[in-house]
């Protein structure tokens, strides 16, 4: 240990410039290392959006071939960004989807509307860029002409084109009401207690 | 240039014109050729690429969308500076304010006058030469304390007034520093400190005795400190003092600060590499003179810019000292150092007066040893952190 005063004049300029010396070793080192820099938008190789995970709560889309009209997803709103009408045709007796509004503007991305959506019709989507230059323009209107309110069927969806978007619906709920791990989680809580 | 401009007017080129008015035409001609062909471009192109070097030591990317790798940024900044507001606080001192970034930008274009860019390629070789450098660059002080005073601004102030004293104070290192070379030669003359040196390391001054090669060093640091580069930036310290001197700064003005500031980087390494680093001498390769200043132009290019990328480079490593140890690095250490350099040197000439070249082979492989080890240590941090590498300097 150096202690007085000549020698530690002399040791502070040999850890000045060792250290110095080490620093710039460091910093050069860093110089051909690959940057952590995700440059987007336009310069990443895959899009954003298709490295978000499924459950990723992006902007609400509805499906409404498989949306049955039942309005809970409208209650569950705690913000009340979402506005159905669906009044019943007097002629066939069949619940008639005539408006299906969400207002993105005021979304909030908690995901109620889709955990309690029977069908999975209501769902996140990973698309994230919202960016608008109004905010009427926000307001996703998804019935463009009244449509029939979906049927759940007995025997099974047979229909090849709602039959794809039913079945991914259903993975959607099922996904969100219980994700794979916390099953393994809930069976360990159950072990542990027994 | 005065014996180009001399032999001009004897072939009768300004034939009818009265000698102090051709002088005085080519004064102006040859400074608007320098600020706008070389100081502008060096300054713009050095603010990106120190952008750019930074990023990539700190794992960023740095500008890289205007332009072709964004080489065209510092032309954009200009331009956006230049659009702007110049604004006048109320409470400032309206003259002085708008009259100090000009003193500051003189400061470090005046210097140009004596920059040998090769054998003939100089403004003005003047026979005082090292000491014009010195007395022209505190300009700047005087320039950065106006626009301190002048803001009305107490973080102004107090940036102008650290400034003032860190430029004062290491104008004596920095000073200390270049004596041993000017003992050495007995010129000033910054073309006649080129001459005595040569083409090859062992003949660079630096590298002449274990002194000067010291010197070399202090004066880079010296240099580093007066022109408030970021070891030393304590001037503009952003966390203490908002901008320090250019606090109320906008607009043009506020980039003259900055032109002047990446302006003398070039300026410090132009000077380390004429006095230390053998300047333009190049092997005498071909007798065409038009060639031969080019090649000389090159390498007395390259190797200050080499130093401007150093600065970049330690920039990017040192956190900024604190004001008690700045003044401590000064006159405890550097000043002393400095005047054993000076001692050193003196007797040093009077045991080999013809200078020790197997000291000068010896101490160029010691500068390369020191590299070896330098890329030893890079290699040793690289396969210790395994990072994904990527050696090209495009992204």
């Amino acid at each position: 240990m150096v202690t007085n005063g000549v020698g530690r004049y002399f040791k502070n300029i040999k850890d000045a410039v060792a250290t110095i010396f080490e620093g710039m070793t460091v910093t050069f080192s860093h110089l051909v290392r690959k940057p952590y820099t995700i440059q987007y938008p336009d310069r990443v190789p895959v899009r954003i959006q298709d490295t978000l995970p499924f459950r990723y709560r992006g902007i609400l889309e509805v499906d409404l071939e498989i949306c049955t009209g039942c309005l809970a997803c409208e209650r569950a709103c705690p913000i009340d960004c979402i506005v159905i009408d669906a009044p019943k045709d007097q002629k066939t007796k069949e619940m008639l989807l005539t408006r299906f509004d969400i207002d993105i503007a005021k979304c909030m991305y908690c995901g109620l509307c889709s955990e309690v959506c029977p069908t999975g019709s209501i769902h996140h989507t990973t698309e994230f860029e919202g960016a608008d230059f109004s905010l009427e323009s926000m307001i996703r209107r998804f019935v463009k002409a009244p449509v029939v309110a979906y049927k759940a069927k007995k025997e099974g969806e047979t229909d090849p084109v709602v039959a794809p978007i039913l079945e991914r619906g259903m993975r959607y709920i099922q996904e969100f009401a219980e994700p794979a791990d916390m099953k393994k989680i809930k069976a360990e809580q159950k072990s542990a207690a027994a | 240039m005065q014996q180009f401009i001399d032999r001009l007017i004897a072939n009768g080129a300004f034939a009818g014109m009265p000698v102090e008015v051709v002088y005085a035409l080519m004064m102006l001609l040859f400074g608007v050729l320098v600020v706008f062909g070389f100081f502008l471009p060096i300054a713009g192109v050095t603010s990106w690429l120190e952008r750019r070097v930074w990023a990539r030591m700190q794992s960023r990317v740095g500008p890289n969308r205007v332009g072709p790798q964004g080489f065209l940024q510092w032309l954009a900044d200009g331009i956006k500076l230049l659009l702007k507001e110049d604004i006048v606080p109320d409470a400032a001192d309206r003259p002085l304010f708008l009259f100090a970034p000009y003193f500051v930008v003189w400061g470090i274009v005046a210097t140009f006058v004596v920059i040998p860019f090769s054998s003939s390629l100089i403004i003005a070789d003047m026979n005082v030469g090292i000491l014009y450098l010195t007395a022209v660059t505190a300009l700047v002080v005087v320039g950065v304390l106006m626009a301190g005073w002048a803001s009305n601004n107490k973080w102004s102030l107090i940036g102008g007034i650290r400034s003032a004293a860190q430029i004062i104070s290491y104008e004596i290192p920095a000073g200390l520093a270049l004596l041993p070379v000017v003992l050495l030669t007995g010129t000033l003359s910054t073309q006649g400190i080129i001459e005595a040196q040569g083409w090859a390391p062992w003949h660079w001054f630096a590298f002449n005795n274990p002194f000067t090669f010291v010197a070399a060093f202090m004066f880079y640091v010296a240099a580093l400190a007066e022109g408030n580069r970021t070891p030393f930036d304590i001037p503009e310290a952003e966390s203490e003092l908002v901008a320090g001197f250019c606090t109320e700064y906008s607009g043009f003005r506020y980039l003259l600060f900055f032109m002047a500031e990446w302006g003398n980087l070039y300026v410090i390494g132009a000077v380390a590499t004429l006095l230390f680093f053998g300047g333009w001498q190049v092997p005498a390769w071909t007798s065409n003179i038009v060639l031969l200043n080019l090649s000389q132009f090159v390498v007395f290019f390259v190797k200050s810019y080499l130093w401007v990328i150093i600065s970049m480079w330690v920039r990017a490593t040192l956190p900024r000292v604190r004001v008690d140890q700045l003044m401590i690095l000064c006159w405890k250490y550097l000043v002393p150092i400095g005047f054993v350099n000076l001692i050193g040197t003196a007797i040093w000439m009077v045991v080999w007066p013809q200078g020790n070249r197997i000291v000068q082979y010896g101490m160029v492989i010691l500068a390369a040893a020191v590299l070896v080890q330098f890329f030893r240590r890079v290699r040793f941090h690289l396969r210790r952190a395994r990072p994904e590498l990527y050696y090209s300097p495009a992204i």
